[in-house]
């Protein structure tokens, strides 16, 4: 009901808006304000790529690998903006890109991504999950959008990332007015009535150290898979390091008044003992970073973010890099080995992000500056699976359910879909996209599965609701009509389309094809024709997976 | 089928491990001789094929329900005799009743999770939340270890709540197929345009991949995208004559009449329809349990919902002679608190509450475990006073065993990481 209620409104209040959008195309470089960099920004940023770049040559030469061309600039594009945003470049986004000299759209359009709160909201959101995860979490003291916001508004305004986390972690005061809060209040045990120390310990280690220590909560670690100790003398993990971890939590204490610390000793019986032992709170590797004094959280605060904890540099590099990758660099991506061996790229990048104050938009900036960003996800030479797994062609992965849903809502839209859009338009696209999403099946916690398409997935593509809706004939709101009206020949109207869709142009054969399509079709047969190739377009493999 | 076949192969003329034990003197003398008959007799007889699990969303208050307790203090509802001698049901469920000796009703289960979210994990995967990993519902695990040709999804989950039943580390694949009420249609099985058209955009999506394809991996659908292989089948569910197992709208009257007019009541229909039809897993929700205020009328409002459909479902089961093959599990992710807080309502009780089984062959007329008339406000008290407690992961294990699916072996998550398929026991005497 609510959407055809919404849909009437729109014809009333969209109206005009609406069916000048192909018009507005010329005007979008004039409020694509770009952040200015300096050129030793720029500099400092190539050098550091480049050293990556060194890096994963010696990697390519020493495994024997083929390495894949450049991608096009305008496939990077699309896949900055599906890491960073959630979403494609829009069509009037891409005739402003196509007016830029070819080697300037990359960087400009990193600054357009970081002016834009869709790149604060999105990254926000996945985030959030390794943080709080995906559960709805104790109703009343654990907002969940409150978070969010606070934690987009953080990236807004590139807040160093070691700050961010100091305050996750020690945070004071009620779950609304300070909404860091919420890293503690999503684990409040009703029963026990206070947060739970032993989620935080096991959370605070796979979001912020990449080590996955919640294995050792029960038991010593007898497998040899928890590696702790120091760089010169590594051990194995043991049942006191998990728990000495969480009585850094055991006095932190929720009441109406918010989050507050109190000093309680933390006692559990370990493994074969007859009774309670009290743990005093220590750390399971760089003992000498911890602060002596300060309120337990902050201490810890103050050790996880120590410029001499390189797990919490490497965890941070890893996880910008499966979001922009959509794979992370080392896999379980919250699992990385203290003293093992690391990856190309991951000791430099962890290193950069450190020197340059925990800067997250430098970290992206530097990334996608590699030459393994960079590259095509096709070869000229026969691609394998070592291939992929060795970074030498782009990895090919399915997009998720809410990056689906956003390129979907963008494709089949001419303007674009930010903040500045109608309010109308905007509704439009929340409702979509939760609603898709819904039924498409959120990943939950699980980021990078790149198992194929289920057949209910692809049921909801070919039949159902959001992609009829977006294709279906309506000149106010979707741009296979707006196309279809208003493209001067059929040639732009595929090439239209395509740009929509795929971020590219057509090849010529892609053209005749289609144009065999489209030849002599006036009316509603033509906008039958493009509707057809919008659910084409939405339905390949082209569209629902990066590359 | 039997250590004895007989030419029939009618159940009656069947010796079950169970009737062994039994008749070597209750299982005392418990031989190596009656132990491999007994082990015989289990590997060859027939199995249930299917599980129906009636998910009771928020909570069900088990004193208003399958534990009344009449007598005691804690008592709410006036209690009613059942077909099974000695149990008794809460007033309001007289339909269920008269099936209750199809029923096993275990009323002493017990979970350490009193969240909705993490307890409905629990219940539905046999698991604690694991930040690092996410168990598959059990209705994923069955699809994932029974094989079948079937041209519609086998597991199905109707009027499914905020949780649904995923399939966790086995992959999306074996997550449930979601539908709403089942008199509307099923969603996106309907094509949005002619015939003719919808061929030709296939045609053309075809030749959009070919060109994807140039320059990747050589089996790029079979090994990674399974473009091909989906978009195949779900073109096949779309024209599948098995789509009518959703269509309640062709049941007689009489039929969607004994489940009871409502969603779920259609849902429980729909879920025999299913079963029937081959589907390995129907997961049928109510919910509205969670009454925290008035919980009294609430939760009168929801039995008389499930009683119907409920005992609906057992006598159409039967009378399609599909109860034998298929396990019915109604639970939901705990109970409620035995006394009332303020304004009426009943808070969160993980520690002690009833799970019902039925189907599948299991040992009707039966309540397996207690929970006290007395029970103490200290929750880790209470939990002592449970009579033979059990664990939802022993539930599970219990339907698993019974379905033949190995629950003590390990599957390999998609890291590699061993993970057994089910932590419980098998509760004795269900089966």
């Amino acid at each position: 009901m609510w959407k055809q209620h919404l849909a009437m409104l729109a014809v009333v209040v969209g109206s005009v808006g609406g069916l000048f959008q192909l018009t507005r195309v010329e005007r979008v470089d004039t409020h694509l304000s770009a952040s200015p960099r300096t050129d030793a920004q720029s500099s400092s940023v190539r050098q550091s790529a480049s050293a990556v770049d060194v890096e994963f040559s010696e990697y390519w030469q020493e495994k024997g690998l083929d390495v894949a061309e450049p991608a096009t600039e305008m496939l990077v594009i699309r896949r900055l903006s599906l890491g960073l945003a959630g979403t494609l470049p829009s069509l009037e986004e891409i005739r402003a890109l196509e007016q830029l000299p070819k080697d300037e759209r990359i960087d400009w359009w990193l600054d357009r991504l970081f002016s834009d709160r869709r790149y604060a909201d999105y990254v926000a959101e996945r985030l959030a999950r390794a943080y709080v995860g995906t559960e709805n979490g104790p109703f009343l003291m654990f907002r969940r959008r409150r978070f969010t916001h606070w934690l987009s508004d953080q990236l807004h305004e590139n807040k160093s990332y070691d700050a961010i986390v100091r305050d996750l972690i020690s945070g004071r005061g009620t779950w609304t007015s300070n909404p860091a809060v919420n890293f503690v209040t999503v684990t409040f045990d009703q029963e026990k009535e206070r947060p739970d120390p032993i989620r935080l310990a096991g959370r605070t280690a796979r979001a912020f150290l990449g080590v996955r220590i919640d294995c050792v909560q029960c038991h010593d670690d007898f497998l040899g898979t928890v590696e702790l100790g120091e760089a010169d003398d590594p051990r194995s993990g043991i049942q006191r390091d998990f728990h000495q971890l969480a009585a850094f939590y055991s006095g932190t204490r929720v009441s109406a008044a918010g989050v507050r610390d109190e000093t309680e000793p933390y006692k559990v019986q370990l493994l074969g003992d007859d009774g309670e032992t009290s743990l005093l709170p220590s750390v399971p590797f760089h003992c000498d970073l911890l602060p002596a004094k300060g309120r337990r959280r902050e201490r810890l605060a103050a050790w996880v973010t120590a410029p001499g904890n390189r797990a919490f540099a490497r965890v941070t590099v890893n996880r910008i890099w499966a979001l922009l990758f959509s794979r992370p660099l080392v896999e379980p991506i919250d699992s990385i080995p203290l003293h093992g061996d690391l990856p190309p790229g991951l000791e430099l990048l962890a290193s950069d992000f450190v020197d340059h104050g925990y800067d997250l938009q430098r970290l992206i900036r530097v990334i996608t500056a590699t030459r393994v960003f960079q590259l095509d996800s096709r070869g000229r030479f026969e691609v394998l699976p070592r291939h992929e797994t060795g970074w030498a062609v782009y990895p090919l992965t399915r997009l998720r359910p809410e990056q689906v849903a956003g390129a979907l809502t963008q494709a089949c839209s001419v303007s674009t879909l930010d903040a500045d859009a109608h309010v109308i338009s905007q509704m439009m696209k929340f409702f979509q996209t939760n609603a898709f999403v819904q039924r498409y099946g959120d990943l939950g916690e699980d980021e990078f599965d790149d198992r194929g398409i289920t057949i209910p997935q692809r049921l909801l593509m070919m039949n159902g609701e959001l992609v009829n809706e977006r294709t279906k004939t309506n000149l106010l709101f979707n741009a296979s009509s707006q196309i279809s009206t208003f493209a001067d020949n059929d040639r732009d109207a595929i090439k239209a389309a395509y740009l929509a869709c795929f971020t590219r142009p057509p090849t010529a054969s892609e053209i005749a094809y289609f144009k065999d399509r489209l030849q002599e079709t006036r009316g509603g047969t033509r906008s039958q024709v493009l509707t057809d190739l919008f659910w084409v377009l939405l339905n390949s493999t082209e569209f629902s997976w990066n590359h | 089928m039997s250590i004895f076949p007989s030419e029939c192969g009618h159940q009656s003329h069947q010796l079950h491990r169970r009737q062994i034990l039994q008749t070597t003197a209750g299982g005392l003398l418990f031989t190596t001789l009656a132990e491999r008959l007994a082990r015989a007799a289990e590997s060859t007889s027939q199995r249930p094929k299917s599980l129906i699990v009636l998910w009771l969303q928020g909570g069900a208050s088990q004193l208003d329900t399958f534990d009344p307790h009449p007598g005691s203090k804690i008592a709410a509802v006036a209690a009613r005799k059942t077909s099974a001698k000695g149990i008794m049901l809460a007033e309001g469920l007289e339909q269920l009743a008269d099936q209750m000796h199809r029923v096993v009703l275990v009323r002493s289960v017990m979970s350490r999770e009193g969240d909705h979210e993490r307890a409905t994990y629990n219940a539905k995967t046999g698991f604690r939340p694991d930040p690092t990993l996410q168990h598959p519902a059990i209705g994923a695990v069955v699809c994932h270890q029974l094989h079948d040709q079937l041209d519609i999804p086998r597991h199905i989950s109707i009027l499914p709540g905020q949780w649904g039943a995923r399939g966790g580390y086995l992959g999306e694949q074996f997550d449930a197929f979601r539908i709403g009420d089942p008199a509307e249609p099923v969603p996106d099985v309907r094509k949005q345009v002619s015939n003719k058209r919808f061929n030709s955009r296939l045609v053309d999506l075809r030749e959009v991949e070919k060109s994807f394809r140039r320059g990747r991996l050589q089996q790029l659908d079979a090994d990674k995208t399974l473009q091909r292989l989906t978009t195949q089948a779900a073109v096949k569910m779309m024209s599948s004559k098995q789509l009518s197992a959703f269509d309640v709208n062709s049941a007689t009257v009489a039929e969607r009449r004994q489940y009871g007019d409502t969603p779920f009541g259609r849902g429980c229909l729909a879920a025999r329809r299913l079963v029937g039809a081959g589907v390995r897993c129907v997961e049928v929700t109510l919910n509205g349990w969670d009454t925290h205020t008035n919980n009294e009328e609430s939760q009168r409002a929801l039995v008389d919902q499930l009683d119907p459909a409920f005992a609906g479902l057992l006598r159409d089961l039967e009378h399609h002679q599909i109860l034998d093959d298929t396990i019915v599990l109604c639970m939901g992710e705990f109970g409620r608190t035995p006394w009332y807080a303020g304004l009426g309502g009943r808070d969160h009780w993980p520690h002690g509450f009833s799970v019902c089984i039925a189907g599948g062959g299991a040992n009707g007329g039966q309540v397996i475990g207690e929970t006290s008339p007395d029970p103490s406000r200290d929750p880790e008290v209470a939990r002592g006073q449970v009579v033979q407690p059990c664990s939802l992961a022993d539930i599970h294990a219990t339907v698993l065993h019974r379905l033949d699916i190995p629950y003590e072996e390990e599957l390999q998550t998609p890291i590699g990481r061993p993970m057994v398929i089910s932590k419980g026991t098998p509760v004795p005497g269900v089966f």
